[in-house]
C-alpha cells in the first residue's frame, strides 16, 4: 500500500505482546500486530493456533491478559464471525439482519447485497440459506455499515472453490473503494494471497510474518504446513475472465450477465503449474 | 367503569399481556425459558422477606428477582457446575426457602394460593395503576434497549465487535424481567408466569416475519388469552390463572394448524435455490 495520503497510514489497531490465557494454558502469547488503512493483513495457521482468540483480541470480544491492544478512538468495525446460528423461533430476514446493529439505507442495503451477490435473497428467511449463502449474507451485513476495519473470521466456510476466491477478490476491491483495513484468517494462504499485504503466520505465537511470497519460503511456513504446501502455487495463479454469481448466472470480464446452462468449466486456469494439492476440488 | 371486579381483571390482565408479550420474545429466542422459571420461583422468597421486614411487596419480589438472577451470572462465571443444574438449584432452593419461611411466620396469615397462582380477580385500581405505570416504564426501556438486546441474541461476538454492549443488554433485561415479575405476580402468581412469557410468544412465532412483528403478535396472542380464559373461567367457575394460561396453551395450539397454501418469500421473489 503506498497511498500518499496521510489517512491511509492511519493505525485502526495495535497489538503488542498480546496473549489470551485460558484454564492454566495460553490459548495464543506474545502477538505484535497492526492493521493500517487501506492494509489486508491475513493470518493463517492450523487449528487451535490461536487464530479466532488474536482477532477477538484485536476487536475487543476478548480481552487480552497479557500485553496491550490499542484501537484507534471510535474505530467503526464490521465484524463476520466464524459460525453463526439463528435460533429458529426467531423470525429474521436478510434485509432485517443487515440493520442488527445500526440503522442502514434502502439504497446501501441494496448495494451492499449486490456486491456480496445476494440480492435476489434479500427477503429470504436467513434460517432457509445455504452455509454459503449466509456466509454471503453477514458479510454484506458487515459491508453495509462501512466500517473502518473490516474483520472476518474464515469467510468462505461453506462455500466452494470458485466462490472462496470470488469472495476474497471482492474484498480486495471493497478495500480498494472504501480504503478500510481488512483483518481476516484464512485456512488456505494461497487463495488469498493475491489480495493480502501482509500475513502471520500463527501457532499459538507468531511463527513468521511478512508478505505472502515470503512466508510462503520461511522455513517456518514450510515447517507448519509440510514441504507441499509452497509448491502448488501456479495453479492459483489464473486468469480469471468471469465471475460466478451466487444465483447461477455467469459475470464475464466485459461486465454482462449471462445464464450459464452449459457451463463446461474450461476456465482459462493454468493447470500445468506443479499440480493440484488435492485438497481443493471444483465444484462440480 | 372500573367499579366491577370482573372489568378490572380484564384491563390489568391485558395490561400485564402487552408487556409480557416482547419480554417473552426474547425469553424464547434466548432460550431462557426456564431462567425465566427460576426468576419467578424466587419471587416466593422476596414475598417471604418482604412480610419479615414489612417492606413493599413489589419491592421485596423485584429485589429478590433480580439478585438470583445476578447470584446466577456470578456462579456460570466462577462455578464449575453446569448452567442447567446450577437452574436447578437456584430454582427449587428459593422457592422451598420461601415456603419454609412463609411456614415459620405464623405470627402473619398469608394466603400461599394467591401467591403461587395469582388472584386476579382480587386485582384494585391500585393495582391495575402498578400494572400500567410499571409495564409502560418496562416497554419503554425495552424499546430503548432493542436493538442492542436483538443483536446480542444473534449474536454476542458481534454485538461486542460492534459497540452493541451485550453484557450490559443483558443485565438490565435481567432488570426487566426482574420488574415484569413483581408486577405479574399478583395476576398470575409465581408458578405460571414462566407460561405467560413462553406460551403468547410461541403462538405469535407463525404470524411474524420480523422480530418486531413477533413481539406484537405476542402481546396481541396474550390479550386474547386474557380475555379467553377469564371469561371461560367467570363462565365455567374455574380458577383464573391456570384459565388464562389454558386458552393461550389453545392459542399455541391453533397457531400450528396448517396453513392456506401460499408462496413462499424466497420463490416469490424470483430467486433460484
Amino acid at each position: 500500500m503506498l497511498q500518499s495520503t496521510g489517512q491511509s497510514q492511519q493505525t485502526l489497531v495495535e497489538m503488542r505482546n498480546a496473549g489470551v490465557h485460558r484454564a492454566g494454558r495460553w490459548l495464543v502469547r506474545g502477538v505484535d500486530l497492526t492493521v493500517r488503512r487501506g492494509e489486508i493483513v491475513t493470518l493463517i495457521g492450523p487449528n487451535g493456533s490461536g487464530k479466532s482468540t488474536t482477532v477477538k483480541m484485536a476487536i475487543g470480544v476478548l480481552q487480552p491478559d497479557d500485553g496491550i491492544v490499542r484501537r484507534a478512538p471510535a474505530l467503526k468495525v464490521g465484524y463476520v464471525p466464524q459460525k453463526v446460528t439463528v435460533d429458529w423461533t426467531l423470525p429474521l430476514s436478510v434485509e432485517r439482519l443487515m440493520t442488527l446493529t445500526g440503522p442502514l439505507d434502502r439504497q446501501k442495503m441494496a448495494e451492499s447485497l449486490e456486491a456480496a451477490g445476494i440480492a435476489h435473497l434479500a427477503r429470504a428467511e436467513v434460517q432457509a440459506l445455504s452455509g454459503g449463502e449466509f456466509q454471503r449474507a453477514l458479510l454484506a451485513r458487515a459491508l453495509a455499515r462501512e466500517p473502518d476495519l473490516l474483520v472476518l473470521d474464515e469467510p468462505v466456510q461453506g462455500v466452494d472453490f470458485t466462490g472462496e476466491i470470488a469472495l476474497y477478490q471482492l474484498i480486495g476491491e471493497i478495500r480498494d473503494r472504501t480504503g478500510c483495513g481488512v483483518l481476516l484468517i484464512s485456512h488456505d494462504l494461497h487463495v488469498v494471497m493475491a489480495a493480502t499485504d501482509t500475513v502471520l503466520c500463527l501457532n499459538g505465537h507468531v511463527c513468521c510474518r511478512g508478505t505472502p511470497e515470503n512466508v510462503l519460503k520461511s522455513p517456518e511456513y514450510v515447517k507448519l504446513f509440510g514441504a507441499r504446501a509452497g509448491e502448488t502455487l501456479a495453479i492459483y495463479r489464473h486468469h480469471h475472465d468471469h465471475t460466478h454469481l451466487a444465483d447461477g448466472r455467469v459475470r464475464q470480464a466485459d461486465g454482462t450477465i449471462i445464464d450459464d446452462p452449459h457451463h463446461d468449466h474450461d476456465h482459462h486456469h493454468d493447470h500445468t503449474g506443479k499440480g493440484r494439492d488435492g485438497e481443493h476440488e471444483h465444484a462440480r | 367503569m372500573l367499579d366491577d371486579f370482573f372489568t378490572r381483571a380484564l384491563v390489568a390482565g391485558i395490561g400485564l399481556a402487552m408487556v409480557v408479550g416482547p419480554l417473552g420474545c426474547f425469553v424464547v429466542w434466548r432460550r431462557m425459558a426456564y431462567f425465566g422459571d427460576t426468576m419467578a420461583h424466587s419471587a416466593l422468597l422476596g414475598v417471604a422477606l418482604s412480610f419479615l421486614f414489612e417492606i413493599n411487596l413489589t419491592v421485596g419480589v423485584f429485589a429478590v428477582a433480580a439478585l438470583a438472577s445476578l447470584a446466577l451470572l456470578f456462579l456460570q462465571r466462577h462455578g464449575t457446575l453446569s448452567t442447567d443444574a446450577l437452574l436447578g438449584i437456584l430454582s427449587h432452593s428459593t422457592l422451598a426457602l420461601g415456603l419454609v419461611m412463609v411456614a415459620f411466620m405464623s405470627w402473619i396469615r398469608i394466603d400461599l394460593m394467591a401467591f403461587l397462582f395469582g388472584d386476579i380477580l382480587a386485582v384494585s385500581r391500585l393495582d391495575i395503576a402498578m400494572i400500567y405505570g410499571g409495564g409502560a416504564l418496562v416497554l419503554l426501556a425495552l424499546a430503548w434497549l432493542w436493538r442492542p438486546l436483538l443483536a446480542a441474541t444473534i449474536n454476542p461476538e458481534i454485538a461486542e465487535a460492534e459497540g452493541m454492549r451485550p453484557e450490559r443488554a443483558r443485565f438490565i433485561f435481567m432488570l426487566l424481567m426482574a420488574a415484569m415479575i413483581a408486577i405479574a405476580m399478583k395476576i398470575v402468581g409465581i408458578m405460571l408466569i414462566t407460561s405467560l412469557l413462553i406460551i403468547p410468544a410461541a403462538a405469535g412465532r407463525r404470524f411474524a416475519s420480523t422480530p418486531e412483528i413477533m413481539a406484537v403478535a405476542a402481546s396481541v396472542a396474550g390479550a386474547i388469552a386474557v380475555v379467553g380464559g377469564l371469561t371461560a373461567s367467570l363462565h365455567f367457575d374455574t380458577p383464573s390463572g391456570p384459565s388464562i394460561v389454558v386458552a393461550a396453551l389453545v392459542l399455541f395450539l391453533m397457531s400450528l394448524a396448517p396453513p392456506p397454501r401460499r408462496q413462499p418469500a424466497l420463490l416469490k421473489s424470483g430467486g433460484k435455490t
